[in-house]
């Protein structure tokens, strides 16, 4: 990259923590944000788990005004507005609240599908010829672009302010975008992040394709096994993960704490040819992708510390080891240290790149690992690969220098990202 | 209910979608919603909705042209209750 960019803030809505103190103790202990919903169970789902962020009442109050709240039925929107602001607020950053838009600053927001309850409504009116009573706010709740216009005013942010979308991409794309824009030298600061709506609307066409976990209902926290032999599917998600880049020089001029360098990233798509198709990802295209990222960072594979997976908890998890380790050229004992929050956050589909991302720097602010969960029985065929000393089982104290991470979608598509730890 | 009634409820609605550099008592029966309340056009959309339920009301799009003002208002739902 052209410019040095760096992370300077970050912000999370998660399953299993809202804040990032919180956030950061869950992860410390593998505490599992995974729970039964009975809105499933009454609806005949087969998989009734989910990860979903306990977003109390009056937690809302502190990021919309009563007025903003008057028929707010969008929970992608509303994950997405705390973890926006709080990464905002943690790069110690304010709203512009001047009459000038901020030029240097923009956001790049991700999601899949926004606002899908309020998309309901909208459609029962509808449908009962009472399009009327929409109310002036169902466009900008169920627009996909919603989140990031809605961040775009509360911030006043004057550079590009846009959605991405990419299936389980996203977030991880969605940051590459943002970095790349300032390695370019066309903004300085972005906010970069993504949101995953929750609830039956979001979550019923997987249930239905059959590859979410149905017997695990009454064992919540023990379903989303990632990298396990017993892993029957991935538990689904939702939430909101940002960050905040900035460029080196800007970052220091006004002394920012700085967390991470992104040190470079790529994304691609395997074209859904070869064993590529809609849903299963093509190999070839996923480890191009890891060595394209390698070599935008301008380090060597050898250089890789740790790796936050995709790693779902489906049966392609050891293929996604068996690409890694193709795409690094390590093995057994010399593979990176790897491990999946998935385990204990579900899969928060768009809002899945942005909350691990988050995550994964957090271990360089912690000094650690943090653990896998639910892989006590690792899958054979992953430890025929790597050594299972690899999938660290409980927090490990060790800070990486260098961490990839990487994201796979439907639709063939691939995002890897290469972190360091800054040192100034 | 009383004229004062009506009016009163009709303030309380109003009220949420003043902007922050309008007070509540700045509504006077004289108030233009858009020239003096500030309230853009998207949020009268909604005042008309929470007009309507209310008053178990229900207002067409001519109403909605007739009411500038908060007075407007209170005509075109006293008419509205009297049919």
């Amino acid at each position: 990259m052209d410019r040095r960019v760096v992370v300077t803030g970050l912000g999370v809505c998660a399953p299993n923590g809202i804040c990032l103190k919180e956030f950061t103790q869950a992860l410390l202990e593998g505490r599992s944000g995974i729970r039964f919903q009975p809105e499933l169970r009454d609806l005949h789902f087969s998989c009734q788990i989910a990860g979903k962020p306990w977003v109390k009442e009056n937690m809302l109050n502190n990021y919309f005004t009563p007025l903003q709240l008057r028929g707010l039925n969008a929970s992608g929107l509303v994950y997405g507005v705390m973890a926006g602001m709080d990464a905002w607020k943690d790069a110690g950053l304010a709203s512009n609240t001047g009459e000038v838009p901020s030029w240097e600053r923009g956001i790049i927001f991700g999601t899949g599908l926004l606002g899908v309850d309020k998309f309901r409504e909208a459609i029962l009116h509808i449908d009962n010829k009472n399009v009327r009573r929409l109310g002036s706010t169902s466009v900008i709740q169920t627009m996909a672009s919603g989140i990031s216009a809605y961040l775009g005013g509360l911030l006043g942010t004057g550079n590009q302010v846009t959605t991405n979308s990419s299936a389980c991409t996203t977030g991880t794309e969605g940051i590459l975008m943002a970095a790349e824009r300032i390695a370019m030298g066309k903004a300085e600061v972005m906010l970069a992040g993504s949101c995953s709506d929750s609830g039956p609307y979001i979550w019923g066409g997987f249930d239905a394709m059959r590859i979410l976990p149905s017997g695990h209902n009454d064992t919540p926290a023990t379903a989303s096994r990632p990298m396990s032999a017993s892993a029957s599917g991935f538990v689904p998600g939702s939430g909101a993960g940002a960050l905040v880049l900035e460029s080196l020089e800007h970052a220091q001029k006004r002394g920012a704490k700085i967390y991470a360098e992104v040190l470079g990233g790529a994304v691609n798509s395997g074209g859904q040819v070869g064993e590529g198709s809609m849903t299963a990802p093509n190999s070839s295209a996923v480890r191009r992708c890891i060595q394209e990222a390698v070599r935008s960072a301008g380090i060597a594979a050898e250089d890789v510390d740790a790796i936050n997976g995709h790693l779902t908890a489906t049966t392609k998890d050891a293929l996604e080891i068996a690409n890694w380790s193709a795409a690094l050229g390590r093995a057994g004992a010399d593979f990176p240290y790897i491990n999946s929050f998935k385990g204990t956050m579900g899969h928060c589909l768009a809002a899945a790149g942005s909350l691990e991302s988050v995550a994964t720097l957090l271990q360089l602010e912690e000094g650690v690992l943090f653990k896998n969960v639910n892989c006590e029985d690792l899958h054979p065929e992953i430890t025929d690969i790597i050594a299972a000393h690899r999938i660290p089982q409980n927090t490990l104290p060790f800070r990486p220098n260098i961490i990839a991470k990487a994201s796979f979608g439907f639709g063939d598509v691939n995002a890897c990202l290469i972190f360091k730890g800054y040192k100034a | 209910m009383t004229q004062k009634q009506r009016y009163e409820q009709l303030e309380n609605i109003i009220k949420v979608y003043l902007p922050e550099d309008v007070t509540v008592d700045q509504i006077a029966p004289e108030s233009h919603f858009m020239n003096e309340l500030n309230i853009n056009s998207a949020h009268l959309v909604d005042i008309v909705l929470d007009v309507e339920d209310a008053f178990d009301i229900r207002l067409e799009n001519e109403d909605m042209e007739q009411m500038q003002t908060v007075k407007d208002a209170v005509a075109i739902i006293d008419r509205k209750l009297a049919q």
